[in-house]
């Protein structure tokens, strides 16, 4: 277990940009009746967003984090650091967070990169630039975490195609009293169970890269598609966080009924509650956000507490334990306190 | 379908399970499926319908209930609902 524990710096706010499209999960139509229902009642999807062809991941994050100037939240002369956690960068170079300082019109003194993880990206992302400034002189940073997955879900894979939903995401966090704590794992023996083969430079971009290969079982897709295989990933989830979980409330000394909030990666509604009940965690404490948008990868997390909580609900002292798994394989859980957070509720993006 | 009552009800008594419960088990799982459609020596993947969220649903039921975790080479291993039921109970 590697256990991190930052000092002094907490969330202040934070923010979630949806594109405006709609796609219901009723109206995909390689799902038979039965497999739609069991679909629906297991993974809890209904509905996600996809984001139009022309439209990336950072500017989605880009509105989401517009949000906190236009409400005076703060101002971008004020932010120190930008880290940008995407798997759907717009560039293969260079790093987004570096295009999102000019477009955000941040500082040249700002330090910018990019974080490639997906679905615990959250938690690795707070960890990173909660060390970063509670380490230097920084007294503002933004996260930005969010996922464009929509390009790379092949139409005819029913493994896919339904669960993942497009969002970005905007956290301020600032100097302050807070005390956070870390619990982040990897194994990568489980690469294979969630990758996209296709496009990189281990397998370049080829003749056959876009090529679609039936794999059996509703499944066609080509290399460049994201591929999961999701017994392999349920059967990590169900063995990992669990004690991930316990790890860092031991670690913290903190009792399971001292938190407030549960907020789980939006993996699959069957997987999140299966890991909840054998944490017996109470169910009113943790929310879920995957009906209406699905898997959105790095950005579940903070979407959903702007989905799901208001300032008034968020408002004295809370005490938040956040838990990300997924893609790598690479999971994390934090507890994390916030005093007064501000949410903004979430926003539809426009051009 | 998963009922909401895994892991926050008693597990069930294994001494006394046979492989019919199982199977009533199973059958009450997957709803639409009527009492005495299934039984131990059916193959599991032909259970009416069967798609790759009822092996989702087959991991979470006997993960809350028996506290066993199968992962995918445990449900390629096997062809029946015994067998799974057998395989289930050897890790007990």
């Amino acid at each position: 277990m590697s256990v991190v524990k930052t000092s002094g710096v907490q969330i202040e706010a934070i923010s979630a940009c949806v594109p405006r499209r709609i796609v219901k999960t009723e109206d995909y139509p390689l799902f038979t009746k039965s497999e739609l229902k069991f679909f629906q009642s297991g993974t809890g999807v209904k509905e996600r967003r996809f984001a139009d062809s022309n439209v990336c991941a950072s500017d989605l994050c880009e509105r989401a984090a517009r949000a906190f100037f236009d409400s005076g939240i703060t101002k971008p002369e004020e932010i120190g650091v930008i880290i940008f956690v995407t798997q759907s960068p717009d560039y293969i170079l260079p790093a987004s967070a570096i295009l999102l300082q000019e477009r955000l019109q941040l500082g040249k003194n700002v330090l910018a990169f990019d974080i490639n993880l997906g679905c615990s990206g959250y938690v690795y992302g707070l960890s990173v630039i909660s060390s970063l400034m509670a380490a230097s002189n920084i007294t503002k940073g933004l996260l930005l975490c969010g996922d464009v997955s929509s390009p790379s879900l092949s139409y005819e894979d029913k493994s896919v195609y339904p669960l993942f939903g497009d969002a970005g995401t905007a956290t301020l966090l600032r100097k302050g009293e807070a005390e956070s704590i870390f619990n982040l794992q990897t194994d990568g023996s489980g690469h294979a169970s969630i990758i996209i083969p296709g496009g990189g430079t281990r397998n370049p971009v080829c003749s056959t890269t876009f090529e679609k290969k039936d794999f059996g079982n509703g499944i066609i897709r080509a290399d460049r598609d994201l591929h999961l295989d999701g017994v392999e990933v349920f059967n990590f989830a169900l063995r990992e966080v669990k004690p991930n979980v316990a790890a860092v409330l031991h670690a913290a000394g903190v009792e399971q009924d001292d938190i407030d909030y549960l907020i789980m990666h939006q993996a699959n509604k069957l997987m999140n509650e299966t890991v909840r009940k054998k944490m017996k965690f109470p169910e009113e404490k943790v929310p879920y956000s995957i009906d209406v948008y699905g898997n959105t990868s790095s950005a579940s997390i903070p979407l959903t507490i702007a989905h799901c909580f208001t300032n008034d609900e968020l408002s004295g002292k809370k005490k938040l334990l956040l838990s990300g798994f997924g893609v790598g394989y690479s999971w994390g859980s934090a507890i994390v306190q916030t005093e007064n957070l501000k949410v903004i509720p979430v926003i539809e993006f426009d051009e | 379908m998963v009922s909401d009552t895994h892991g926050e009800e008693p597990l069930l008594n294994y001494e006394v399970m046979t492989v019919v419960e199982f199977t009533r088990l199973l059958e009450k799982e997957f709803e639409d499926i009527e009492e005495g459609t299934l039984i131990p020596s059916m193959n599991y993947r032909e259970i009416p319908e069967f798609s790759s969220m009822h092996a989702l649903i087959l991991i979470a039921l006997i993960d809350s209930e028996f506290d066993v975790l199968l992962n995918g080479e445990d449900l390629r291993s096997v062809n029946t609902i015994e067998e799974l039921f057998n395989l289930v109970t050897e890790r007990l």
